[in-house]
């Protein structure tokens, strides 16, 4: 699904965040990303998201080298994959409807599908009813709520996600990170930056430790292993979406 | 393949119904621009027409420069007509009249009023002649010069009388107007481009964050490009109207001292208006520049924003 190999990445200003990180996820795995500020996390999702191309080394998604990618391509890769920020960039002057479904409507979504999906994933992350509300009446937990919402409503085989609980109390990081162990479930790739060790400890899965822009460890935690050898259930299969 | 072109066309009703609604909500700056535009397209446009009047008051090219061909004395009716036959196969000449000398003479007794001293002539001094009209397209000084030197090369022609002066500088003057016209239409065309360029520009930059986000989820640079293209054709349609109005009230405040200056001169010559082929060139070249100045902005200023995580 996801293979870095020998990826370095330097910004305009010099700093290098990445100097050589090489690693492989596979098709439905569940992965945290972690280290300190500046470890170079974000950096990786921006290069999985095709925000930043790398400096050297090659990044390959979905079989897709990015680096190589021309730049007509690139709103299609970006729409085969679902991304939440930790700042939600959710627009403001919008109700959460639209919020939700401009995925779908920049895809050409019909209309009616489009109200569908949308309703669904909106129950999916408990906001069902909210949607005329502005992104400005929620909760800090219940906009990253329709952040998740916006970046699976395109039924993604990958969603990333840079400190999705960042902001949130420890209930709520629970809350929203079941919500991605749901979609892991029905064999959705996930992957999680993330500095928070205790949420990594408590959902015990495969974890990449970055440090300055190299990888320390890659550890997988208690079972990963045992569900990785499982058939990975497909997305159709989760019925609040495809209702 | 209907569900594609359905979802293509919604699309499209999406972005021209967003681009309106946006105008809508603000209305004082839409309507500050669209006076820039109007007063802009309206200029060339009041200019195009004025040319237009000034050739239709003068009776139109063609009939500013008939000329005469006058046959020497003694040149039978027939031979006259003869060459009046033949010259009326050229493609140059839209019409010939046949003056003989009785008519000419009768036409001298009444314009000069020497009837009487006339009648007592024994002979007809005036000559049979020829009124001979070029076409339009054959109407400037060196297709008249032409036409000039055919009927002089007749033996039986005594002078062939026009004057060219006459004719070179009404097609001096009008060439200037036309080229003072287009210079105009260039001039403000490039000034509603840069006009409504900029306006688009700075709703490029207000909706900034709305576009990272959009092509952070996909959205290609034809999709977030639409409504802004919407936009400028929306200003160029309603500049275009506005022009139109603009020079229908100055047709309607000169209309009337044009008709009594004319009537002074004992002409029924009025001011014609855009007519209905006038208004859609005039509201279709706005809409284009407005869709040109939208679609040189946007690819100028889009490509610049990308999504940032």
């Amino acid at each position: 699904m996801i293979t870095f190999d020998n990826v370095a990445k330097r910004y305009p200003n010099g700093r290098e965040a990445l100097a050589g990180v090489t690693f492989t996820i596979q098709p439905g795995e569940f992965v945290f990303l972690t280290g300190r500020s500046g470890a170079g996390k974000s950096s990786v999702l921006k290069l999985i998201a095709l925000l930043e191309r790398p400096s050297r080394g090659t990044v390959t998604v979905s079989g897709q080298n990015t680096g190589k990618l021309k730049a007509g391509k690139i709103p299609a890769f970006r729409r085969a994959i679902g991304v939440v920020f930790q700042d939600h960039k959710l627009l403001v002057d919008r109700p959460i409807y639209d919020n939700v479904a401009l995925p779908l409507v920049v895809a050409g979504t019909p209309l009616k599908e489009v109200d569908r999906r949308v309703r669904a994933a909106l129950d999916q992350v408990g906001l069902l009813g909210r949607e005329r509300s502005s992104p400005l009446e929620l909760s800090v937990g219940e906009q990253q709520r329709v952040g998740i919402a916006r970046a699976v409503i395109s039924k993604p085989q990958l969603l990333i996600a840079d400190e999705p609980t960042g902001n949130l109390d420890p209930g709520l990081a629970v809350e929203v990170m079941r919500v991605f162990k749901r979609f892991q479930e029905v064999g959705v790739t996930v992957v999680i930056a993330s500095h928070d060790p205790h949420l990594v400890e408590q959902f015990g899965q495969r974890e990449i430790v970055l440090d300055a822009g190299r990888i320390v460890t890659d550890t997988f935690r208690a079972g990963h292993a045992a569900r990785m050898t499982a058939q990975a259930p497909q997305l159709s299969d989760l019925p609040d979406i495809h209702t | 393949m209907s569900g594609a072109v359905s979802s293509y066309g919604t699309r499209h009703l999406q972005a021209l119904f967003g681009a309106l609604g946006r105008l809508a909500r603000a209305p004082l700056a839409t309507m500050l621009t669209l006076i820039v535009i109007g007063v802009a397209l309206a200029l060339p446009a009041g200019l195009a027409l004025m040319v237009d009047n000034l050739r239709t008051a003068t009776g139109d090219l063609s009939s500013a420069v008939d000329f005469t061909v006058h046959f020497k004395l003694g040149t039978p009716i027939e031979r006259v007509e003869q060459i009046a036959k033949g010259a009326r196969e050229r493609a140059d000449i839209a019409s010939i009249t046949v003056r003989n000398a009785s008519q000419a003479l009768e036409e001298f007794k009444q314009a000069s009023g020497f009837g009487d001293a006339l009648s007592a002539l024994e002979d007809n001094p005036l000559p049979h002649h020829l009124v001979v009209r070029p076409e339009k397209n054959a109407s400037g000084p060196t297709e008249v010069e032409s036409l000039r030197r055919y009927f002089a090369a007749f033996p039986e022609v005594d002078i062939v009388q026009l004057d060219l002066d006459w004719v070179r500088r009404l097609h001096s003057l009008l060439d200037v107007l036309r080229r003072v016209m287009w210079l105009v239409v260039a001039v403000l065309g490039l000034g509603v481009l840069a006009v409504i360029g900029n306006t688009i520009r700075l709703e490029i930059q207000q909706r900034r964050p709305e576009i990272e986000v959009t092509k952070l989820v996909g959205g290609s640079n034809a999709f977030v490009r639409r409504p802004f293209l919407y936009t400028g054709i929306f200003y160029g349609l309603g500049g275009g109207l506005l022009a139109a109005l603009i020079v229908f009230g100055g047709l309607a405040w000169l209309g009337q001292a044009v008709g009594e200056l004319s009537a002074q001169y004992g002409s029924r010559f009025h001011l014609a208006g855009l007519g209905g082929q006038g208004l859609g060139i005039l509201v279709g070249v706005g809409a284009a520049l407005g869709w040109l100045g939208a679609l040189i902005s946007t690819g100028r200023h889009l490509r610049a924003i990308e999504p940032r995580a």
